[in-house]
C-alpha cells in the first residue's frame, strides 16, 4: 500500500512540478493545486497507514491510526483553499490588467530605481 | 518601577502626547509645550547633587527579561549624574532656542519635537542604565533619533546623505559595542557594569579581554566622532541648529566619552586602553583643529572643532588611566587628568553650546553661513557678538574664561606624560605635550576665525540675503545663559569642584579616590609649564591669525581624492553597485526562473542527502495491504493527474482537478481519515465553483510558445528528478522510524485532559489551538486581500512617468 | 440566456436547509464525531453556494443579508477572546474547560470552551468562504 501511494504522489509532484513550470497562469494555479495534494497524501504516508482503526476514541478499540498528520493536513487542506483562490484572483486581476497571462510576458524588465 | 524609571521614560511618554498637542494647539508653539519637561527633569535631577556628593549610589530596579539577566537598573552616581543634568540642562536651552530658530508655520514641528524627546529619553537611558544589554539599546535609539533629527529637512539631498552616513557609521559601532558587551558578559558572567567593574581584576587575563576591549572602543570611537570615524559629524551639520547644539556637540557625542569613562575601571589596567585611549584622541584632537581652519561654513568649523575638542577629552581619559599604575604619587598627577576631562566636558557643552547658537543666529538673520560673505555683523548685533566673543575665547582657552582652566589643566596633564616609565610612554611621551601644543594653537586660530571672520571688518549687504538685525530676545535667551556660565565657571571654578567634578571622577576611578580626595581647581600655581604653555599659544596664535591668508594655502595640501570622505564614499558606491550586480542576476523577475532554481536545489541537495547518508531504506514489512478500492483510485488519480498535462482546455483542466481532489477525498475515506474525507469532499466542491466562477475572467489556454521542444524536455526532466525524489522520500521517511510518534500522547490525553473523543478535532481546537488561531488568522487576510484586489481596482497609475 | 433550473431550484429550497442543519450538527458534534469549526464552516458556505446556483446574487442578498467580512472579524475576535481567556483565571493561553451536565430532553451532554473557539473557526471559515465567493462573483 504504501509503495503504491509513494508511487502516486511522485506522479502527482512531477505533474504538478511540470504544470508549475509551463507559462500559462492558469496551468500554473492548477499545479499548485495538485502539489498540495501531493503533499497531503505524503504526510499521511509517512505516518503509516491503516494502522489501526478511526482516530474515535471508543472503548472496543485498542490501536487507532496517527491523529497527528490528519490535523495536519487538515489545515493544509483549509489553507491550500484560501491560497488557490487568492492566486485565482490574483491571476485573473493580472490578466485585466496586463492583458497577458504569459508569465514571460509579465516579468519586470526595468529596474525601478 | 520608580521615580527614577518614570523620569528617563518621561520623555518617551511626552513624545507620544507631542502630536495631539501639535494638532490640538496649532497657535502656540509647540516647543512650549515640550520645554517643561526637560526643566523638570532638571529640576529633578538636581535634587540628586547633594547626595553624590557625599558618594552615595541611587539605585532603581526593575525587571525586563529576568531569563536573560537583562534588567531595567537605572543607577544615579556622580558621572551619571553629570550626564543626566547635561542631558536635561542643554535639552531645556535648546528647546527654548527651537521655539523661536523653529517657525511654527513653516516646519513638521510635532516631527521634530517628538524625535528630540526619543533623543533625550533615549540618552538618559544610555547614562544611567547599569545593564549593558539596556545601555546598548538607548545606545542605538540615540543613533537612530540623531538621524531623523539630521534628516529632519529630509527635502535636502545633503540632509538625507548626512543622515544616511551618521547612521551607517555610528550603528557599525553600534554593533561593534554589543559584540563588546556580548564578550563582557561571557567573561564576568553579568551584564551589569557594577558587577564587571568589581571584578576587574580578574578579567584582564581572560583571552577575550583584548577583543572585547577593542569592540567596545570602536563602539565609543564611532559615536564620539574620534578620527578616522569623526566624517561623520560635520555631515551631520545638515541638521536645524537647535539639534546641532544639543546633540552634535553637547550630547550625543558624549555618549562615547561617558562609555570611555564608565568602563575605564574595567579596561584600565591594560596598557592597550591607556595608548589606544590617549592616542585616538590626540590624532582626533590635532587633524580636528587642523581642518577646522580651513573650513569656511560656520557651522563647518564648529564641527571640526567639536572634533578636536572631543579628542582633548578622550586623550585625558586615556592618561587618567595611567593613575591605576601607580600607588603613590600617580594619584595626584594622573587623577588630575580625569578632573581635567571632566571640567572640560562641562565646559566645552557651555561655550560650543552658545557658540552653535550663535551660528544659528546669524544664519538665521543673515541667510548664510559662509564666513567669506559675513562681516561687520558686530555693528548690527552687538549681543550676538558678546556672546560669541565670550564663547570663543573660552574655546581659544583664555582667561578669565572656564575654557582656560581646563585648558590649563589638560597641557599640565600633557606635560606630566614626560614623567611616565609605563608601557614606553618615556621614549614616545615626549610626543604628547607637543601635539597638544600645536593643536592649541590650532584651536586658537579657528577660535578667531570663529568669532572675528563674521563680527569685524566691513559689513557687504549685496552679498546677504537679508538685512541683518539683532535676533529677538528669546533666542538670544539660551545663548546669554550659557555665556553666563562660561563666565560663572571660570571665576568659580570651585562651584562646580565638589558637587560635580568630584563626584564624578570618584565614579570613573573609584579604586583610587581615598576619603581626602579633593577637587581644587585654581587660576595661578605659579610659574608651571603650562602657563609658558599658554603664553606661547597666544603669541605664535595672534601671529599666524594675522597672516593668515598667507598661509592658509597649505591646509589644501590633502587633495579630496584621497580623504577619508571619498573613501566613504566610493565604498558606499561600490556596495550599492555589487548589491544591484548580484540582485540583478538573481532576480531575474521571471517566476519561471526562481522555480526551477528551487526545483533544482530541492532535487540535487535532497538527492544527494540521500545517496551520501545512505538513507534511502525500504522496509516492505510494514507495509499495508492494498486493497481493490485503493488500487481503483490510485489508477484514477494517476491517470487523472497525467491527463491535465495534455488538456487542452480550460475547463477540461478545472474538471479533471475537480475529479483528482475528489479521489483523494475518497482516499482518505479508505485511509480511515473521516475529517479529512468530509472537508476534502466540500473544499472541493466549492474550489470547482470558485475556478468555475473565475472561469469568465480568466484567458484560454493557449498552447503558444510551449511547443518548443527543448523547453518542454527541461520541465519534464525536472519534473520527473522532483517526482522520483519525492517518492524515495515517501519511502524512506516511512521505513526510518529514528523517534516514536508523538501521537500517543494526544491519544492518551485527549478524553483525560480535553474531554474529546475526536482526537483529530481535539487536536486543532485544543492541543495545538493556538495553530488553528494563526491559521484562521492567515484565512482572514487572504479573504481580505481577495476582497481588495477585486473591489478596490487598484489599476496601474496613469501619472507614473 | 433564458436559463430553465426549475428542478435545481425546487431541490435547493429543501436541500440548502437540509445541509445547513447538517453542518450545524458536524459543527456541534466535532469534539466526538468526526467535524468541527472547518468542516462546518465549510459545509454553511457550500449550502449558500448551492443557493447561489440555484438564484442569483441578488436573491441570495435578501435572503441572508449578511456582511461576510463582519463574520471573519467576530470570528477571530471570539476566538482570541478564548484563547486569552484562560488568562483570566491564572491558567496559559488556549487552556479549555469542560463540563458534563444533563437536561431534560437532549440528555447527558458536555459543555465545553473549546466549542466557542470552535465557533470562531466556523464563523471565519463562513467568512473567508463566502467573501471570496461573493467578491467574484460580484466583480464583472
Amino acid at each position: 500500500m504504501e509503495l503504491l501511494m509513494a508511487i502516486v504522489i511522485g506522479i502527482l509532484f512531477m505533474c504538478a512540478t511540470y504544470l508549475m513550470l509551463s507559462k500559462s497562469m492558469l496551468r500554473i494555479i492548477i499545479g499548485t493545486g495538485l502539489l498540495s495534494h501531493g503533499a497531503h497524501l505524503l504526510i499521511l504516508t509517512m505516518g503509516g497507514l491503516k494502522g489501526g482503526s478511526v482516530p474515535l476514541l471508543s472503548d472496543e478499540t485498542a490501536s487507532y491510526v496517527d491523529p497527528l498528520p490528519q490535523a495536519l493536513i487538515l489545515t493544509a487542506i483549509v489553507i491550500s483553499f484560501g491560497v488557490t483562490s487568492f492566486l485565482l484572483v490574483l491571476a485573473y486581476r493580472s490578466y485585466q490588467e496586463l492583458g497577458t497571462d504569459d508569465m514571460e510576458e509579465m516579468r519586470g524588465t526595468e529596474t525601478n530605481e | 518601577m520608580s521615580l527614577l524609571h518614570l523620569a528617563v521614560f518621561a520623555p518617551f511618554l511626552l513624545a507620544l502626547f507631542v502630536p495631539i498637542l501639535y494638532k490640538l494647539f496649532r497657535q502656540i508653539h509647540t516647543g512650549w509645550f515640550v520645554l517643561i519637561l526637560p526643566v523638570l527633569l532638571f529640576t529633578y535631577f538636581s535634587r540628586f547633587i547633594p547626595l553624590t556628593k557625599q558618594g552615595d549610589v541611587i539605585t532603581e530596579r526593575a525587571a525586563w527579561i529576568p531569563s536573560l539577566d537583562i534588567t531595567v537598573d537605572f543607577y544615579v552616581d556622580g558621572l551619571g549624574l553629570l550626564f543626566a543634568l547635561l542631558i536635561t540642562g542643554i535639552g531645556s536651552l535648546v528647546v527654548l532656542y527651537s521655539v523661536f530658530y523653529l517657525s511654527k508655520e513653516k516646519e513638521k514641528l510635532n516631527q521634530f519635537y517628538v524625535f528630540l524627546l526619543l533623543f533625550m529619553g533615549s540618552m538618559l537611558g544610555v547614562v544611567l542604565s547599569d545593564n549593558l544589554i539596556v545601555l546598548y539599546s538607548f545606545w542605538e535609539f540615540t543613533s537612530l533619533s540623531s538621524f531623523l533629527l539630521i534628516g529632519y529637512w529630509n527635502e535636502r539631498e545633503r540632509s538625507r546623505y548626512g543622515a544616511q552616513k551618521s547612521l551607517l557609521i555610528t550603528v557599525f559601532g553600534g554593533l561593534s559595542l554589543l559584540g563588546g558587551i556580548i564578550l563582557l558578559s561571557i567573561m564576568g558572567n553579568t551584564f551589569s557594569i557594577r558587577e564587571l567593574i568589581s571584578q576587574s581584576g580578574q578579567l584582564i587575563d581572560h583571552s577575550l579581554f583584548t577583543p572585547a576591549l577593542l569592540l567596545v572602543l570602536l563602539g565609543a570611537f564611532t559615536k564620539s566622532a574620534q578620527f578616522p570615524f569623526h566624517i561623520w559629524l560635520p555631515d551631520a551639520m545638515e541638521a536645524p541648529t537647535p539639534v546641532s547644539a544639543y546633540l552634535h556637540s553637547a550630547t550625543m557625542v558624549k555618549a562615547g566619552l561617558y562609555l570611555v569613562a564608565r568602563l575605564s575601571p574595567v579596561f584600565a589596567e591594560s596598557g592597550l586602553w591607556l595608548w589606544l585611549v590617549s592616542i585616538t584622541g590626540l590624532i582626533t584632537l590635532f587633524w580636528g583643529s587642523y581642518s577646522a581652519i580651513k573650513q569656511t561654513d560656520l557651522k563647518a568649523i564648529l564641527a571640526f572643532s567639536t572634533i578636536s575638542q572631543l579628542g582633548l577629552i578622550m586623550s585625558l581619559l586615556g592618561l587618567g588611566a595611567a593613575a591605576l599604575h601607580y600607588e603613590s604619587m600617580g594619584e595626584t598627577i594622573y587623577l588630575a587628568a580625569t578632573v581635567a576631562a571632566v571640567f572640560h566636558l562641562i565646559n566645552h557643552a557651555t561655550f560650543k553650546g552658545s557658540l552653535f547658537m550663535v551660528a544659528g543666529i546669524i544664519d538665521h538673520e543673515t541667510g548664510t553661513r559662509d564666513i567669506k560673505k559675513l562681516g561687520g555683523l558686530m555693528q548690527v548685533m552687538p549681543i550676538t557678538f558678546t556672546v560669541a566673543i565670550i564663547g570663543a575665547f573660552s574655546m581659544a582657552g583664555l582667561p578669565p574664561f572656564n575654557g582656560f582652566l581646563s585648558k590649563e589643566m589638560f597641557l599640565a596633564s600633557m606635560v606630566s606624560v614626560l614623567e611616565l616609565d609605563i608601557f614606553n610612554m618615556d621614549t614616545w611621551g615626549v610626543l604628547f605635550p607637543v601635539i597638544a601644543w600645536v593643536a592649541s594653537v590650532f584651536t586658537f586660530i579657528y577660535s578667531m576665525i570663529v568669532v572675528l571672520k563674521p563680527f569685524t571688518g566691513k559689513l557687504s549687504l549685496k552679498l546677504l540675503d537679508r538685512k541683518p538685525h539683532e535676533a529677538p530676545i528669546g533666542m538670544l535667551l539660551s545663548p546669554i545663559i550659557l555665556a553666563s556660565l562660561v563666565i560663572v565657571f571660570g571665576i568659580f571654578p570651585n562651584l562646580l569642584s565638589s558637587s560635580i567634578i568630584k563626584p564624578a571622577v570618584a565614579s570613573i576611578q573609584p579604586s583610587l579616590v581615598g576619603p581626602d580626595f579633593q577637587v581644587h581647581i585654581a587660576f595661578w600655581h605659579g610659574p608651571e609649564p603650562e602657563v609658558w604653555m599658554t603664553i606661547g599659544i597666544i603669541v605664535l596664535g595672534v601671529l599666524l591669525y594675522k597672516t593668515l591668508s598667507k598661509w592658509q594655502g597649505i591646509t589644501m595640501w590633502v587633495p579630496d581624492r584621497i580623504s577619508l570622505n571619498s573613501l566613504y564614499d566610493n565604498g558606499l558606491r561600490g556596495l550599492e553597485r555589487s548589491s544591484s550586480f548580484v540582485m540583478k542576476c538573481l532576480m531575474t523577475g521571471s517566476l519561471r526562473t526562481y522555480l526551477l532554481s528551487v526545483f533544482l536545489f530541492f532535487i540535487l541537495s535532497l538527492g544527494f542527502t540521500i545517496y551520501w547518508k545512505d538513507a534511502f531504506t525500504l522496509d516492505t514489512k510494514h507495509f499495508a495491504p492494498i486493497g481493490f478500492y485503493e488500487l481503483l483510485l490510485a489508477g484514477v488519480i494517476v491517470a487523472a493527474a497525467i491527463a491535465i498535462l495534455f488538456a487542452k482546455s480550460r475547463l477540461t483542466s478545472i474538471i479533471i482537478l475537480g475529479a483528482v481532489g475528489y479521489a483523494i477525498s475518497l482516499f482518505f475515506v479508505l485511509l480511515r481519515a473521516p475529517d479529512l474525507a468530509l472537508t476534502q469532499l466540500v473544499i472541493e466542491t466549492i474550489s470547482v465553483s470558485l475556478f468555475l466562477l473565475c472561469f469568465f475572467h480568466l484567458p484560454l489556454l493557449a498552447s503558444r510558445k510551449e511547443e518548443r521542444m527543448t523547453f518542454r524536455l527541461n520541465n519534464a526532466m525536472i519534473s520527473i528528478g522532483v517526482g522520483v525524489i519525492v517518492t524515495l522520500i515517501a519511502l524512506s521517511a516511512h521505513s526510518n522510524k529514528l523517534f516514536d510518534s508523538i501521537s500517543s500522547y494526544y491519544l492518551e490525553n485527549a478524553y483525560k485532559e480535553a474531554g474529546g473523543k475526536n482526537v483529530v478535532n481535539v487536536i486543532l481546537v485544543d492541543f495545538r489551538g493556538l495553530d488553528t488561531m494563526f491559521e484562521i488568522t492567515v484565512l482572514s487576510i487572504a479573504a481580505l486581500g481577495i476582497f481588495a484586489m477585486i473591489k478596490l481596482r487598484l489599476t496601474r497609475r496613469k501619472d507614473q512617468s | 440566456m433564458k436559463q430553465n433550473d426549475l428542478i435545481l431550484q425546487t431541490v435547493t429550497k429543501v436541500a440548502a436547509f437540509v445541509i445547513l442543519l447538517f453542518a450545524v450538527a458536524i459543527f456541534l458534534g466535532g469534539h466526538y464525531s468526526p467535524g468541527g469549526g472547518f468542516v462546518g464552516g465549510l459545509m454553511t458556505s457550500a449550502a449558500i453556494v448551492l443557493l447561489l446556483l440555484a438564484f442569483d446574487l441578488k436573491t441570495v442578498t435578501a435572503i441572508l443579508p449578511i456582511d461576510y467580512k463582519v463574520l471573519i472579524g467576530s470570528g477571530l475576535l471570539i476566538s482570541s477572546l478564548t484563547v486569552a481567556g484562560g488568562l483570566l483565571f491564572g491558567v496559559p493561553l488556549m487552556t479549555h474547560a469542560y463540563r458534563y451536565i444533563d437536561l431534560p430532553i437532549l440528555g447527558h451532554i458536555s459543555l465545553h470552551t473549546a466549542v466557542l473557539f470552535d465557533l470562531g473557526v466556523y464563523l471565519v471559515v463562513v467568512g473567508v468562504t463566502m467573501t471570496i465567493i461573493q467578491t467574484i462573483g460580484e466583480s464583472e
